[in-house]
This record gives structure tokens, C-alpha cells and sequence, in this order.
């Protein structure tokens, strides 16, 4: 055998996806175009009450209706347990019995109250319609302050309070830094410092993935199995939960998640609609399917933020911080969803972002309310961390004077300081701030638009320009096991992955995270073409089934490459460790002169050598193996990271903000991102893209709202405003490359990067525009109504504003 | 119930249906075209868009009475006979202008009908040609790029599909 040529590297090529074909052609395996013989379709009686005693339910009626075959109340249901919780982030956190189809008491618009099977969608929808349900109306709660304060009457009577924990890390107490409140206290009698305060609102949010959520039930499957198809971010997590909350033995489950149309985080829970599928298929022992509507989806579905963000932040005159304190009010909704206790709390270590700050005190109160419950929407807690620090720094510029690059550049964790023990008790392996600041810089032609913003100023232009920065990071790769256990998260964050080298050369892996859109099939063949030197095209990826990928922990987090990739190399290091023992053997060398690389194993020094392919079939075959050696080269591993990784990077936007209309046009958007090692720059574009469009959507169009009656406003797509290809710009995107030192890829997270920067940059663009005309602040979504009356109400109550200018123009 | 005569992706079908009933539901739940998908019950997001009588159409917008004695086309019926792509679709695949996939069927079926009614638009036509198409996953530049090259692929081709 002769040297053969090394094929070009697949980790960094923009290889296309895998996974478009049966997308573009139509057909695609979507869990709602699933058909089994005798299903039976499912269509729920919702609450149209947000706070109400269930009466009385007559199904008489309903029961007769054309082609339905079964009514079902909560009261039909004696088998249903409460939805679990995963997260109880202290020790007495408190938390209502959450079931599935209520029996007595609805607590938010939507809950289910009766489930209805029909032989058609049609019929079953017909028959929701013929249900009679009467309702004792009781008070209801949506004001978060007075959910906290007591002021508000209480939802979960048995709880005796709306309060259901409260969070606090402080640096002095912890060791990590200063006592916050001390130096805040300090700083308000120094001259020589400030102290800036402030409140923001988080609005509410809906993932709105463009896959309503659906479920499948086969209750007959192969030996006594349950089979499951769901639109789910978590079939392995599902399937725990629902042994665990539904008493279901564990073995008889089998989850699959087919072709998942987005997730974003939304897809991360174990729902109402999927037990009630699952209790009416066993009840029957037929197969059973629901599909929500888009309005369910938006009424019934959990939603993320909705935080109050009360910020105290002191700092020295030349715009050194010197302590912030971060007090939020986090709203639970009616329960708590599966990681909706923690999400807040994953803030907590980020609120410092990348800055030294001495002294940090962050405190957590979550509250209910009569409102849908709160859980995971990309970012999950630090995109509203990323947005309460990165206007402060915004803030303290303009209290200061100061441009607000420059405030960043004086309080950030300079290239050489790495790695760095932050104040919040994470080590930050590595980064560089300032390269990603200045290569942004560069593209966006900071000193320009400035000197237009000025002449726009100048000459009272009515198109008005503002520039917002965002120099963040994140922490990602959810996530190391033993700290999610010091935040008493019920479940590890390892992940899992198995390599099956077949005798024709494939190679098959399976992993135990679930993409839902991301590209993981992609990235993660690149991978291991090149770990095992086997071509692009051999290698397989198998995933979202619990009886294929029997082990796992799923999609969320940007863990998928920073946790499960790395389980897929450890596997694929197995493999070769393997084949090196019977190379040597079919080599007559010992293992200590054998070379792997490309994909062949060489005897040092010789021409002698096998492929790794050779090695797959003489296992299959077995002919000619070392004594004592297992006929398989198949491997599997678990990696738990020792660490997160932190992806970071520089965002600048420039907003031009029409005075006389209100309307904000994004004019340009730069966004240099430090996801460390690149798999795939195009896939790596599409996520930051893809979270660009998220986070600049928070600042600007979407706003879930409920009326003081518990009524969700904002129910559809008519009215939650998702943005169309019109209302977003074209992104500047670029990167710089400081490897993770957590894993030997060295690769970081990216599926949350672009909206965890995005959004307080877009705000301070705005705000940069219109603070000349004594706007303070504009609530979010910053839409043409709110911008405009605060450039009325600013106008005439501040008139002559001529310290905040904004910025360095 | 009505009978209906509809010709989707070139087999005619005829059906008894149900006057209520949507054209998207037609397609789905009676001729297995569930490669056209739905994703809201307001006709914002697109995802159902097909092709009546080549002209794109939000199907949930459609009773299929009312596609009785005409021609549909959907995303299954896009690419030639030997699976050879249609432009708009390998543009979708290269400039990786999908990620879930969802909205993707709608997406392509107005770009196709985009492109016809303008074969040379320009970024900002694109983007209000899309406007009645939702994602939520690309943050739409690399969807724009894709009707660009496709536009471009077309023109080379002389337009002839």
C-alpha cells in the first residue's frame, strides 16, 4: 500500500446540509403528517377563563356528536399526575400541583378542561363547540409587583402567597468578590463616583416556532411498547419525566422526535397536550393524534422573559464599576414549567458579563401569576442579562460623558487576563474583547456614522441616527453535571454518543442530542470524517429516538456541539483505540510503531498500513483477530464538561429612527462573534443570523400582552408581531477565533449568541437617537407609537436636555 | 358535500368534500400531499403556499371547492420527473436557506411564483416579495440570497421553467 493523498479538512468547510433534501422536495416527516390505521384525532376544550372554579362540565351533548368517540374531563382521568418541575432552585420553593386536565380550578386562558376524540380533526373540533362548561369566576392576577408585594389576592390558596422562591448570590458572602450593597452605599456619598439606577421591563415573549406542537400516541406498540412521535426538543427527557410524573414504567416508553420544525426553547417541556394524548390513547388502545392550532399554540404553549429588572449600578468618574446590585421579579406564570424556576437563575452568572466588577449582588424573586407559565426562549435568562448590563454600561456612559466603547474598554477582562474568575464564581477559559470590538469597529465605520449622526443632529434632519453597542458573552454547552447540581437542577448535563462501524464502510452515529433545525447531522459528520479519515458521505448520524439513541439529554443550551460533539469524538477516539489493537495485529507490529491518520493505520517508518475501513471488516468477518479480542470496533461515551464555554463578541447597530412617525429602520447591523472553533461557517451564519432575528425582534416588534383580566391580547399572528424579511436588515457578520480550552474541539456554543447580543444594542441605537430629546428610556418592543410619544413626552417635559447628548458625537 | 375535479402535481383527483373544507386540508388529509404544511390559522406564515393555476396562494386561504376544475401545484410537484431540482430549490439548498424546514414548502413555492412575476427583482423586492411568509429560524438573508441565485440560474436557463 502506498501514502495516500490526505483529504481536505472537513472541520471549517461550508459543506451544505445534509439534511435538505427530503426538506425542499416536500417530504418531510412532521409529526402532524403522521397517519396510523384507526387513529383518532383530539381537539381540547380550553379555558376561556384565566382565574375560575370548574362548576360544573356537561359532555351529554358532546358525546353524541357525529364521529366522536370519547369525551374526557379531568375527573376521567384518575391516572393523570401532576407535570413535574425539574428545577426547584431552593429548598422551599413553592409549587402548585400542576395537572395535566385540572379537575376543580383553572389558573390561566387556555388550560385544558375536556379532551375530546373524534374520527376526524373536523368532527373533533365540532364538537369542542357542544361542551358546556360553567365556571365560578375568581380574582386574577397579572401585575408581577403586585404578585411579589402581597398586594395581589393569591392564586394557589394553599401556597398562601404568589411568591414562590427567592434566589440570591452574593459576591461578599460567596467569597468571589466585595459585598455590593456595601460599595453601592459607599459610592453614594463619594464624590468621586455615581450611582446609576434604573428599571427595565422584559417583555413577555412567544418562541413561535413555525411547527405547532404535535403528538402521536401508538399505545400498541411491538412488545408492550408506547410509542410516541412528538414536535419536541427532549425525547429522552420527556421520556423520564413522564415515568417519573405519570407513573408509566420507563421501558415501555419509546419517544421519537421526526422532522421538528424549530424549538427555540419552546419545545422544551413535557406538556398538558402530550399526556392528554398519551392518557386517551391507553384508554382507547388506539392511536391518537393532537395537533394545536397556532392560537393554542400561542395561548397554551409556555413563553419566555418577563422579567422586571430593578439594576443598581456604582462606578468611579472615570468609569471604573465598583458594584452593581441586580434585584429581578420573575414571572412563573400560574405554574412552573419544567426548567421555567431556573431560567432566571442561569442569568445570575452573567448579569457581570465580561467585566471586572468587584462587588455583585444578584437576588431573584419568582412570582406567579395567572398567566401562561414562563420557561426556555433562546437565551433562557442571559439575553436579559446581557440586556440589563449592556444598557447600563449605555447608561453609565451617557451619565458619565463617555462613548460607550470606551466605558466597556475601561471595565473589561483585557486578552492576557485569562483565564479569569469572574465575581460571580465562573472561570472564563478564554476570549479577547478586544480584537471582536475592533474588528466590529472596522466594519461598521463607527467614526463615520457618528460624524453623520452629528451633522443629522445639527441640521434637525427628521430622520435621526443612533448607534447601540453590545460587547457580550454568554455562558454555554449546558452544561457541566456537578454545578447543575450546586443549583440543585434535577438532572446532569452530560451527553452521550455511540459509534457502529459497519462492514460496507459506514459509519454510523448515534447521538443523544435531538436537532430540531440547527445542522447538526452536518456538523457532526464533518467531525467525525475527519477524527476517523472516512469520507463526508459515509458517515451517518441517528438521533431522536429513545430506542435508537437510547441515552441522551437533548437540545437546548448551545450544548449540542460543546457537549454532544465532544461525546462523539471521545466515541470515535474508542473506535480507534479499538482498531489500533487489531492493526497491529494484521500489521505483525507492535502498537507502540503504529501511526492513525487519514483514516489509515502506518507502521512508523514503513509503507506497511490498513485502513480503518479494512479494520470494520475484518471485525465483521472476525477471521483474524488477536486472541482475546472482541469481534467490534463499537464504541460509545459520555462526556460531562468541567466547565462552560463563553462565546462572546462584539454587536454594533446603527438605527435610524423616523421623529416624525416613530418607525426604528435598522440602517446597519454588525455582529463579530467569538464561537471559538468553526465545524461549519455556514451553518455557524445561520444560527447568528437566525438569533440576530430573535433578538432584534424583542427590541423592536414582539410583546406578548395580557389584559388585567388574564386575557392573552396578542394571540395569534395577526397580533404577536413575528417579523417578515421586510422588517429585518442585512448582517454584517464576522468572527474571531479564540478556542475553548474546555474541549478539544475548542469549540463554543453559537444557537443563542445573536439573540443575547442583539437586543440591547438595537435598544441603545434607539435610544442613542432620540436621547437629545430628553427620552430616558422606551419601554420594549420599541414600536412606532411607543418611540414616537416619547419623543412628544420627552420634547415637552425636558426640553432643554443638553447633558445627554449620547454617546461620543 | 361537493364533488370536485383538482389536478395537484399533475394527477387529477376527485373527491367529495366537505364545502368548509380548506384547500390545504384537502391536500393533506385527502390527496397526501403533506409535504405542504400549516403553521397558523390566520394565513400570516405562509407555510401552506402552493400553486393555483401557477399563481402562489396561501392554501388555508382557499376552499378546495373553489379548486374545482383547476391546477395545483405543491412543493412534491417542484422538482422534474427525475427528481432534478428546481432552481429555487437547489438555491434553498446552497445558499443554506433552511433550517427546520418548516416554513420552507410556502417559502419556495412564493419565490417560485416571485420569480415569475419578477424575474430580476431587486434585494428590497424580494423581501416584499417574501413578506407574506414567515421564519423563524434564518433571520431571512440567506432566503434572499437564495431567490437571488435562483433569479440568476433562471435568467442563465432562459427562464424556460
Amino acid at each position: 500500500m502506498t501514502t495516500t493523498e490526505a483529504p481536505p479538512a472537513e472541520i471549517g468547510r461550508p459543506r451544505t446540509r445534509k439534511e435538505d433534501q427530503h426538506l425542499i422536495t416536500g417530504h418531510s416527516t412532521f409529526t402532524d403528517s403522521m397517519v396510523l390505521p384507526g387513529m383518532v384525532h383530539l381537539a381540547m376544550v380550553r379555558s376561556p377563563l384565566a382565574h375560575a372554579t370548574i362548576t360544573s362540565i356537561d359532555t351529554t351533548a358532546a358525546r353524541k356528536a357525529p364521529g366522536v368517540v370519547g369525551v374526557w374531563t379531568g375527573r376521567d382521568f384518575p391516572e393523570q399526575g401532576g407535570l413535574a418541575c425539574a428545577w426547584p432552585i431552593t429548598p422551599d420553593m413553592k409549587s402548585p400541583v400542576h395537572l395535566p386536565v385540572p379537575t376543580d380550578t383553572v389558573n390561566h386562558v387556555g388550560e385544558i378542561v375536556a379532551v375530546i376524540a373524534a374520527r376526524t380533526k373536523a368532527e373533533a373540533v365540532d364538537a369542542v363547540e357542544l361542551v358546556d362548561v360553567q365556571y365560578s369566576e375568581l380574582p386574577v392576577v397579572t401585575d408581577l409587583a403586585a404578585a411579589r408585594d402581597g398586594s395581589a389576592p393569591v392564586i394557589h390558596g394553599d401556597l398562601g402567597t404568589n411568591v414562590s422562591a427567592t434566589w440570591v448570590f452574593d459576591s461578599g458572602a460567596a467569597g468571589t468578590g466585595g459585598d455590593a450593597s456595601a460599595a453601592i452605599e459607599a459610592a453614594r456619598s463619594d464624590p468621586d463616583q455615581i450611582v446609576v439606577e434604573r428599571t427595565f421591563r422584559q417583555q413577555r415573549l412567544i418562541p413561535a416556532y413555525m411547527e405547532p406542537r404535535s403528538t402521536v400516541c401508538d399505545p400498541n406498540g411491538a412488545g408492550d411498547q408506547i410509542t410516541i412521535w412528538s414536535a419536541t426538543q427532549i425525547p429522552h427527557i420527556l421520556r423520564t419525566m413522564l415515568t417519573l410524573s405519570q407513573g408509566i414504567p420507563e421501558g415501555k416508553l419509546r419517544i421519537i422526535a421526526p422532522d421538528v420544525g424549530g424549538g427555540f426553547g419552546g419545545k422544551l417541556e413535557v406538556t398538558p397536550e402530550e399526556v392528554a394524548t398519551i392518557m386517551v390513547a391507553r384508554q382507547l388502545g388506539k392511536p391518537a393524534k393532537y395537533t394545536e392550532t397556532r392560537s393554542e399554540t400561542m395561548m397554551a404553549a409556555h413563553h419566555g422573559r418577563d422579567q422586571i429588572q430593578h439594576l443598581t449600578m456604582s462606578a468611579r468618574k472615570d468609569g471604573t464599576i465598583t458594584g452593581f446590585d441586580v434585584d429581578l421579579t420573575a414571572n412563573m406564570g400560574a405554574y412552573l414549567a419544567l426548567v421555567g424556576p431556573g431560567v432566571p437563575i442561569l442569568g445570575a452568572f452573567m448579569y457581570n458579563a465580561i467585566y471586572k466588577i468587584p462587588a455583585y449582588r444578584f437576588s431573584c424573586t419568582n412570582v406567579f401569576t395567572n398567566e401562561v407559565m414562563t420557561d426556555a426562549y433562546r437565551g433562557a435568562g442571559r439575553p436579559e442579562a446581557t440586556f440589563a448590563i449592556e444598557r447600563m454600561m449605555d447608561e453609565l456612559a451617557t451619565e458619565l460623558g463617555m462613548d460607550p466603547i470606551e466605558v466597556r474598554r475601561r471595565n473589561w477582562i483585557r486578552h492576557e487576563e485569562f483565564p479569569f474568575t469572574t465575581v460571580a464564581g465562573l472561570t472564563y477559559d478564554s476570549g479577547n474583547y478586544e480584537e471582536a470590538t475592533d474588528k466590529a469597529l472596522r466594519h461598521f465605520g463607527y467614526d463615520d456614522l457618528r460624524a453623520e449622526q452629528q451633522r443629522r443632529r445639527e441640521s434637525g434632519d427628521r430622520i435621526q441616527l443612533g448607534i447601540g453597542t453590545s460587547t457580550f458573552t454568554e455562558m454555554c454547552g449546558l452544561a457541566p453535571s456537578r454545578v447543575l447540581g450546586s443549583l440543585s437542577y434535577g438532572a446532569g448535563g452530560w451527553e452521550a454518543a455511540s459509534i457502529r462501524m459497519l462492514p460496507t464502510g459506514v459509519v454510523e452515529v448515534v447521538t443523544g442530542i435531538s436537532p430540531h433545525g440547527q445542522g447538526h447531522v452536518t456538523g457532526f459528520s464533518q467531525i467525525v470524517a475527519d477524527r476517523l479519515g472516512v469520507p463526508f458521505e459515509n458517515v451517518k448520524i441517528l438521533h431522536g429516538d429513545t430506542n435508537i439513541s437510547a441515552k441522551g439529554l437533548d437540545t437546548y443550551g448551545s450544548r449540542s456541539l460543546a457537549v454532544g460533539g465532544i461525546a462523539v469524538v471521545k466515541a470515535a477516539d474508542k473506535v480507534i483505540a479499538k482498531a489500533k489493537t487489531i492493526a497491529a495485529h494484521l500489521l505483525e507490529a507492535s502498537e507502540d510503531d503504529i501511526d492513525f491518520a487519514h483514516g489509515s493505520f502506518t507502521v512508523r517508518g514503513t509503507e506497511s498500513s490498513v485502513t480503518i475501513g479494512d479494520i470494520a471488516l475484518a471485525t465483521f468477518t472476525g477471521h483474524n483477530l488477536p486472541d482475546g479480542v472482541e469481534s467490534s470496533l463499537d464504541s460509545e461515551a459520555v462526556f460531562d464538561p468541567e466547565n462552560f464555554s463563553f462565546p462572546h463578541g462584539t454587536h454594533l447597530c446603527a438605527a435610524e429612527v423616523d421623529t416624525e412617525t416613530g418607525k426604528v429602520t435598522i440602517r446597519k447591523y454588525v455582529a463579530v462573534d467569538d464561537v471559538g472553533v468553526v465545524i461549519n461557517p455556514l451553518l455557524v451564519d445561520g444560527q447568528v443570523h437566525g438569533g440576530l432575528a430573535q433578538g432584534i425582534a424583542q427590541a423592536l416588534y414582539e410583546e406578548a400582552q395580557y389584559s388585567a383580566d388574564g386575557q392573552l391580547t396578542s394571540g395569534t399572528f395577526v397580533d404577536y408581531l413575528v417579523p417578515s424579511a421586510v422588517d429585518l436588515p442585512d448582517y454584517i457578520t464576522d468572527k474571531t477565533i479564540t478556542p475553548s480550552t474546555s474541549n478539544p474541539l475548542g469549540v463554543k456554543g453559537v444557537g443563542e449568541a445573536g439573540t443575547i447580543a442583539s437586543t440591547p444594542a438595537v435598544v441603545n441605537a434607539v435610544l442613542d437617537a432620540v436621547r437629545q430629546f430628553g427620552v430616558a428610556d422606551i419601554p420594549m418592543p420599541m414600536t412606532p407609537a411607543r418611540v414616537w410619544q416619547a419623543i412628544q413626552d420627552g420634547s415637552t417635559a425636558a426640553g432643554s436636555n443638553s447633558s445627554s447628548t449620547g454617546g461620543a458625537a | 358535500m361537493a364533488k370536485i375535479t383538482v389536478a395537484v402535481d399533475g394527477t387529477t383527483y376527485q373527491d367529495e368534500v366537505e364545502p368548509r373544507m380548506l384547500l390545504v386540508q384537502y391536500l393533506r388529509e385527502k390527496v397526501g400531499k403533506t409535504g405542504t404544511l400549516v403553521g397558523c390559522d390566520t394565513s400570516n406564515c405562509g407555510a401552506c403556499t402552493v400553486l393555483f393555476d401557477g399563481v402562489s396562494v396561501k392554501s388555508c386561504s382557499v376552499l378546495a371547492v373553489q379548486a374545482d376544475g383547476h391546477e395545483v401545484t405543491t412543493i412534491e410537484g417542484l422538482a422534474g420527473i427525475n427528481g432534478e431540482l428546481h432552481p429555487v430549490q437547489q438555491a434553498f439548498h446552497d445558499k443554506h436557506a433552511l433550517q427546520c424546514g418548516y416554513c420552507t414548502p410556502g417559502m419556495i413555492m412564493r419565490s417560485v411564483s416571485l420569480l415569475k412575476e419578477n424575474p430580476h427583482p431587486t434585494e428590497a423586492e424580494i423581501r416584499e416579495g417574501l413578506n407574506g411568509n414567515l421564519c423563524r429560524c434564518t433571520g431571512y438573508q440567506n432566503i434572499v440570497a437564495a431567490v437571488q441565485q435562483a433569479a440568476d440560474a433562471l435568467a442563465t436557463a432562459g427562464g424556460a421553467r
